[in-house]
């Protein structure tokens, strides 16, 4: 089986609720048969809405979306065949765990014998087999999760969209339901679209990530490209942590630029700035920035350490570095022999390739 | 560990003694906050049902008032006239009434039993006066030939018990007759019967209107943004702020024949003006009335039950593949039954007793059984009666309350 390259598509679709402000602009994205988008971003980016869109509880104001290569805006959400997880599950309170299985079965008309053996299938593939006869109540909120899920499945839908479908899990709960959610995705092959504003989230389950912020896509890619190479420097603060310096250019050949800060100068790597003159933030990642590094590095700098927070597994070191007072560390527990104390001054050493020179904030 | 092992508290005491000793005080406090309310309750509602109950089954007027005559009467089979000593201990009886100036309530009383005793009697006050000892039987024939019919007397004896049952018989246009068998009474006189089966009738339809109009309005209600919401909460909720007499009254503005309606129906060439329909003082008046006034009962219940659908199951069936109309019937309003529920309950409980409406717009043949009721307590002080009726009244309502609990269960009722 060919995957179909641009099996969801959205072309330049713009989206407004009130006439004046535009909810989502010019989103353009295609999305492979079968691959695992997540749409991610602060709340208000527009990331639900394009779901909404897509599951046709929303119209586009202007633009189209394709679902396998046909327009389906002016399709009705029941006749769309797209599954759907909502937020809070939106299991039907009256009917029983089968029935509810069963409700997008009944709904085609498909013969008893066939309802019963799939139901019994997707119960099983959410490791719920006997549960049956359970009213949605009495089932955790893990187990309406999972219910949800197969009832988004049991009709072989061929996109499934959920809706930020783990906010309401405890931790430890959404951590093992985003493997089982993804090992499902994996097993079966269907579509996923995934709305979340949890980076963690996104980072582990999904093939590619879309970042939103103020209704675009600032990014799609896939997580590590997203973690290492971000684009602007709305990615670089949203997906995990990072260290920011604001500067300008005062040189710039060959791939490398010198920025002039404040207080000093540092290398960095130019991604959005083409001139000299223009202003920029860097930013490096804490875990490409070492302590008392061995090895020659683009940059050394001295910092004093303002605050050390104990985490466990690492210790986060604080440190007031270039007159950026919010240069954070981590330091793994494993590393001995460090004077990591309270007001000291250490050694701090990064590569110009990993501090990227982004757009200004 | 046995079931049957004591589990102690750390002083050693049995802990459900313990516990019980630890929760007295509060259980005293509760109960003493709620007796107000109990005390409330029992002197508003159980005492006056009570005193209803003891006033319909109630007969004791008659019995004391003619002691003698029973006693003599104790003897008499009823199927001829009664001897002379029955004569005697009623004109001795009668007499202390005449005197005391209670005679009037035997008359009105014994005149239930049998129409024109109140002028036999009337008579025979007038002329015992004149009386001589012995042979009573003579004179008080004399005073009247009707005291020479059987069925005077048996209309007497049949008051003879303290308790009777009578009131509810007659309220379902039965009675019994001279032989004791209960029957119904002539075809020209059963009105009783006409006015339950049209209470029954007006209470069914005024809730199936109410609910039609209802469920709309509530899951607009529902679904409205809160600015909009507020606003059509605030019309639904009006009526309730006003006088139950005032809208009542503004119906009869509308609707008589020369009314708003009426000149609205001519002016669109609906009707022909000398041709105008009568929409009040009919079974019509009241259903418009009825259904405007009790709308808010239905709403309220119908409301707060919608407001906690999450209308993400909607969508969620929609996605999954159910048209509109299956989704709202398979999820919608499956969810919505206990708000239809208490509503349905409450307005028909409501109409059943319904009184000022039905009285003011309904004329004849839209009075109901409370009308009724109304007229025995205030017009023919038939009090025994009207309690008889309010009783069966209170009665029907329950037996609704039952079945009502059967068929849907009343833990499934929200009031919102």
């Amino acid at each position: 089986m060919s995957k179909k390259e641009d099996f969801v598509k959205f072309d330049k679709v713009d989206k407004s609720y009130d006439g004046k402000v535009l909810v989502v602009k010019d989103l353009n994205l295609d999305i492979e048969e079968g691959e695992f988008v997540t749409m991610l971003g602060p709340s208000g980016s527009g990331k639900t809405t394009c779901l909404m869109m897509l599951a046709g509880f929303e119209t586009p104001t202007n633009g189209e979306i394709y679902l396998d290569k046909n327009p389906i805006s002016n399709i009705p959400p029941h006749k769309r065949g797209i599954g759907m997880v909502f937020q809070n599950y939106a299991l039907f309170p009256h009917m029983t765990v089968f029935e509810n299985l069963a409700f997008p079965l009944r709904v085609r008309k498909i013969s008893k014998d066939d309802i019963d053996k799939k139901v019994e299938k997707a119960l099983s593939m959410v490791s719920l087999s006997g549960f049956g006869n359970r009213m949605p109540g009495q089932l955790s909120g893990g187990q309406q999760q999972r219910v949800a899920v197969a009832r988004a499945l049991v009709f072989d839908p061929s996109v499934v969209l959920m809706d930020e479908p783990l906010g309401a899990l405890d931790k430890n709960l959404r951590e093992s339901m985003q493997y089982e959610i993804k090992h499902i995705h994996e097993s079966i092959g269907v579509t996923v679209v995934y709305v979340t504003h949890d980076q963690g989230e996104a980072l582990t389950m999904s093939n590619r990530i879309a970042v939103f912020n103020d209704g675009k896509v600032q990014q799609l890619s896939s997580p590590d490209k997203l973690y290492e190479e971000p684009v602007n420097s709305f990615v670089a603060e949203f997906i995990g942590e990072n260290n920011t310096f604001a500067g300008e250019i005062s040189d710039i050949s060959n791939g490398s630029c010198k920025v002039k800060l404040d207080k000093g100068e540092i290398i960095a790597n130019p991604i959005s700035v083409k001139s000299v003159g223009e202003k920029t933030t860097v930013s490096i990642r804490p875990e490409r920035a070492l302590i008392n590094p061995k090895d020659k590095m683009d940059n050394n700098q001295k910092g004093i350490i303002e605050e050390v927070i104990y985490h466990g597994d690492h210790t986060r070191v604080r440190l007031n570095l270039l007159g950026n007072s919010e240069f954070i560390l981590k330091v793994p527990n494993s590393s001995q022999n460090l004077d990591i104390k309270l007001g000291n001054e250490i050694n701090i050493g990064w590569n110009g390739h990993d501090a990227r020179a982004l757009d200004p904030k | 560990m046995s079931s049957e092992q004591k589990i102690l508290s750390t002083d050693g005491i049995p802990l459900e003694e313990s516990l019980k000793q630890a929760e007295k005080k509060n259980k005293i406090k509760a109960f003493l906050l709620v007796t107000p309310l109990l005390l409330f309750l029992i002197i508003t509602y159980i005492i006056p049902i009570a005193d209803m109950f003891s006033r319909s089954i109630d007969d004791k007027m008659v019995t004391n008032m003619l002691p003698k005559t029973y006693k003599a009467m104790e003897q008499w089979d009823g199927k001829e006239l009664p001897q002379e000593e029955v004569f005697e201990a009623f004109y001795l009886d009668y007499k202390i009434l005449v005197e005391n100036k209670t005679a009037g309530r035997l008359q009105t009383q014994l005149n239930y039993e049998k129409n024109g005793f109140k002028s036999v009697l009337k008579k025979l006050a007038r002329k015992q006066k004149k009386f001589e000892e012995g042979n009573y039987k003579e004179q008080i024939m004399k005073v009247h030939k009707r005291w020479r019919n059987v069925d005077y007397w048996r209309a007497i004896k049949r008051r003879a018990p303290a308790y009777t049952y009578s009131k509810y018989l007659k309220g379902v246009d039965m009675y019994s007759n001279e032989e004791g068998k209960i029957v119904q009474v002539a075809e020209d006189r059963r009105i009783h019967r006409i006015l339950w089966s049209r209470t029954l009738e007006v209470a069914f339809f005024v809730t199936l209107f109410c609910f039609l109009m209802a469920y709309p309005i509530a899951h607009l209600l529902a679904t409205l943004p809160m600015k909009y919401s507020n606003l059509l909460m605030i019309c639904v909720l009006l009526p309730f702020w006003t006088s139950l007499l005032v809208r009542t009254a503004s119906w009869m503005i509308l609707l008589q024949q020369q009314g708003l309606v009426n000149d609205f129906f001519v002016w669109i060439g609906l009707v022909a003006d000398d041709n105008r329909p009568e929409m009040m003082y009919n079974k019509t008046g009241t259903y418009v009335a009825m259904t405007q006034i009790l709308l808010p009962f239905m709403v309220l219940p119908l409301y707060s039950v919608m407001k906690t659908i999450s209308p993400s199951l909607m969508r969620a069936g929609k996605s999954l593949g159910a048209t509109p109309g299956v989704a709202f019937f398979k999820i919608y309003f499956p969810l919505t039954i206990p708000g239809i529920g208490a509503g349905c309950l409450l307005v028909f409980i409501l109409a059943i007793g319904y009184y000022i409406t039905p009285a003011l717009v309904g004329g004849a043949s839209g009075t109901l059984i409370s009308n009724q009721i109304a007229y025995h307590m205030k017009s023919t002080l038939d009090w025994s009666f009207a309690s008889a009726m309010g009783l069966m009244l209170l009665t029907g309502v329950l037996v609704i309350y039952w079945i009502y609990n059967k068929l849907v269960g009343v833990d499934n009722i929200k009031l919102g």
